[in-house]
């Protein structure tokens, strides 16, 4: 040994063991990258870009500008303190009559309805008499239709003509801008989502309550029997959770509605009267009967797989320092399964906010969620901007959870079954 | 968890009444899918028990809605289509989750937990949410109203569970196995082939089966993105539950539940056979 102990450790191609490490380092870091990545770009493609598509949307807006683009641009300088001069009626001529032309005045009139009803048939009906318009273009747009002599037709214009807007988002808080744009609440008879959004989420709360007050002795005993025994139990928690969740709806309208199993039971029984039968479906306590159902298990499985944890001698050291049972259970053994009630509450808050089919078929007009708004404004109304703009503040909502939910518990601890 | 034999009096009444409030838990659970087999045998177009039904009447059980079900050119199709869309989706989930899978489980891998996140996403961000941002990206990129639209996005819903159980089935794996297997002469590929695969193989057919019933149980993304074409079983049932309400649903339901048996019980066995293979002691 005539290397001084200080000179660096070489590997037997001479490179130092340092460096060699770090590359054998470096490559295994690169193969695991090159794994993964497939998939990452998959994801990319089939899942995030349609999400930040999404929240594009809820901000995009493109119609007034591109159907109207020389008004637009003589709006740009408008101060909106009294109705504009003749060039802005001018353009608005040339662009309606453009607009006829091309047959594209279709989205932009109902963009601008939506923030000032009446400018449909304002825009509609002047674009079908655009070619009798003669200068000066101010009186003649009047004479045809009043609103064009409104200053607010001409502030919402203005507005509208930016490429992007928070108008959607004001809307999916109940907010709109006055004729002044002012931000200022909706009338009180159409304040829909802010309502919606609240139940939405104290109905979740209540559901989480729900599954976790019957989930917490079902998972006690399961992570406490004999393991021969708890297997057969855990099959009546598995099942359901691996049955469609349709299947698990249509017995639920099975049971509870008016002709259907239960109360055909109680009249049978003489407990009501055969008119009197109780109304348990499409209404919210059709909803969280049947998401309670539907949850239970998310609650279940973390509960027990932190239960199983907890070595019973645990509780017997607490009772042999006298403890009552009560006492030993509240100051000991719950205090250890927290981490699974935390994991179990968020699971089933977060899906349950996110649900859409179970309110949809056995909520009626009062177990709603806000989710079957973002439906009915995709499929029925079709304001995709309004959807998306709801949609976006759920996934908000959702996120936030899931990092707390990371946070606390860690995704890759999420166990299936 | 039986009682000690120094339980007091009141212990004792409290173990009963918590082991009765567990039992009608499990009822809770349990019942409704119990519930919904018999009314399938309805011979009338109700949602409950008739009479006959109660007095055992055999008249009162029929098979006829069972017989509406496979006579039904609409329900054939939307299973077929069902099983087109289920098997190619989970296809992609398992080869591309499992691989993804391989590199999350490696000792390197860079910013695990931010990529674990992100591959998780789908599984958490709601499907209304989903559904909606797809039928606006794929309408755009001239995917929806496809097989293969409706295909991608399933694989992209089945692709968490795949890559969950795979990496929870490689994080217990023993890689000295491998060096055991090298030392007893045996080369690389045969080790893949013999002791890697044989280890790693239940954990990837479960994670196939979650992907399979992920796609196969799946409706709101399939009514936002599919046209008539790709009509799937949920969605038909889904139309069924809201515009003519039929017992023919009663009976599809009974047929899922039966499946849902079967996939448990495969489950079941699978972890088993892959609790045996690492020596643990079966449950």
């Amino acid at each position: 040994m005539s290397e001084s102990p200080t000179a660096p450790l070489k590997t037997a191609d001479g490179v130092s063991l340092k460096t060699s490490l770090r590359r054998a380092v470096r490559r295994s870091k690169l193969k695991a990258l090159l794994l993964v990545s497939p998939l990452l770009a998959f994801l990319l493609i089939a899942f995030l870009m349609p999400l930040f598509d999404m929240l594009w949307r809820s901000v995009d807006n493109p119609e007034v500008s591109t159907a109207l683009p020389q008004t637009s641009q003589a709006l740009a300088d408008w101060d909106g303190a009294s109705l504009p001069d003749e060039p802005v009626f001018a353009a608005l001529a040339a662009d309606l009559e453009a607009g006829a032309e091309a047959r594209n005045l279709g989205l932009v009139s109902s963009r601008l309805n939506y923030e000032k009803s009446g400018m449909r048939s304002a825009i509609m009906g002047t674009a079908r008499r655009v070619d009798t318009l003669e200068a000066p273009y101010k009186t003649a747009l009047i004479d045809i239709n009043d609103d064009w002599g409104e200053l607010a037709t001409w502030r919402v214009i203005k507005r509208e003509s930016s490429p992007y807007t928070l108008s959607y988002y004001l809307a999916a808080v109940d907010r709109q801008y006055s004729p002044d744009g002012e931000i200022v609440a909706v009338p009180d008879y159409m304040q829909v989502y802010v309502t919606l959004f609240w139940r939405t989420f104290w109905m979740s709360a209540v559901i989480m309550v729900m599954t976790l007050v019957l989930g917490y002795p079902v998972a006690f005993l399961l992570a406490n029997l004999p393991l021969r025994h708890s297997n057969l139990l855990m099959i009546l928690v598995l099942l359901p959770f691996w049955t469609s969740l349709l299947v698990r709806t249509t017995t639920w309208i099975a049971i509870l509605q008016s002709q259907g199993v239960l109360n055909d039971m109680m009249v049978a029984l003489g407990i009501i009267a055969d008119e009197a039968r109780w109304q348990m479906i499409h209404n919210k306590l059709g909803t969280i009967v049947a998401m309670t159902h539907i949850l239970l298990p998310f609650m279940i499985l973390p509960l027990y797989s932190v239960m199983k944890t907890i070595p019973p001698s645990y509780m017997h050291a607490a009772r042999s320092l006298g403890g009552k049972p009560f006492l030993c259970f509240r100051r000991v053994y719950f205090p250890l399964t927290i981490p699974g009630i935390a994991a179990g509450g968020i699971l089933v808050f977060i899906l349950s906010i996110g649900y859409y089919i179970t309110p949809a078929l056995v909520g009626g007009q009062s177990g709603r969620f806000i989710t079957n708004y973002i439906a009915y404004h995709m499929q029925t109304s079709l304001n995709w901007g309004l959807a998306a703009a709801i949609a976006s503040i759920l996934l908000f909502v959702v996120v936030v959870c899931y990092l707390v939910f990371n946070r606390l518990i860690g995704v890759d601890k999420v166990k299936l079954g | 968890m039986a009682l000690p034999s120094y339980a007091t009096r009141g212990e004792r009444i409290w173990h009963y009444i918590f082991l009765g409030l567990c039992g009608l838990v499990f009822l809770f659970l349990i019942g409704p899918l119990l519930i919904i087999i018999p009314l399938s045998f309805n011979t009338e177009p109700y949602f409950t028990f008739t009479k006959a039904m109660l007095q055992l009447d055999p008249e009162g059980y029929s098979l006829r809605w069972y017989q509406d079900f496979f006579t039904s050119s609409e329900w054939l199709n939307s299973i077929k289509n069902s099983f087109i869309v289920g098997i190619a989706a989970t296809f992609l989930a398992t080869v591309l989750g499992t691989i993804a899978a391989l590199g999350l489980s490696s000792r390197h891998m860079p910013a695990r937990g931010a990529v674990m996140a992100l591959l998780i996403s789908p599984m958490i961000v709601p499907l209304i949410i989903s559904a909606a941002a797809m039928f606006f990206f794929f309408s755009k990129i001239h995917l929806a109203q496809t097989y293969l639209g409706v295909i991608l996005a399933h694989t992209a819903l089945g692709i968490p569970f795949v890559v969950i159980t795979v990496t929870a089935t490689l994080s217990s794996f023993d890689t000295t196995l491998i060096r055991a297997a090298h030392s007893l002469g045996a080369n690389p590929t045969r080790t893949f082939f013999k002791v890697v695969l044989p280890l790693v193989t239940p954990g990837v057919v479960s994670g196939a089966l979650f992907a399979f019933i992920t796609s196969f149980d799946e409706v709101v993304v399939v009514l936002f993105i599919a046209g008539p074409e790709q009509r799937t079983m949920p969605i038909q049932m889904w139309s069924g539950i809201r515009e003519q309400i039929s017992p023919t649903i009663l009976a599809v339901a009974t047929m899922l539940v039966l499946l849902s048996m079967l996939l448990l019980t495969t489950l079941e066995l699978l972890r088993r056979r892959s609790e045996r293979l690492r020596g643990m002691t079966p449950g």
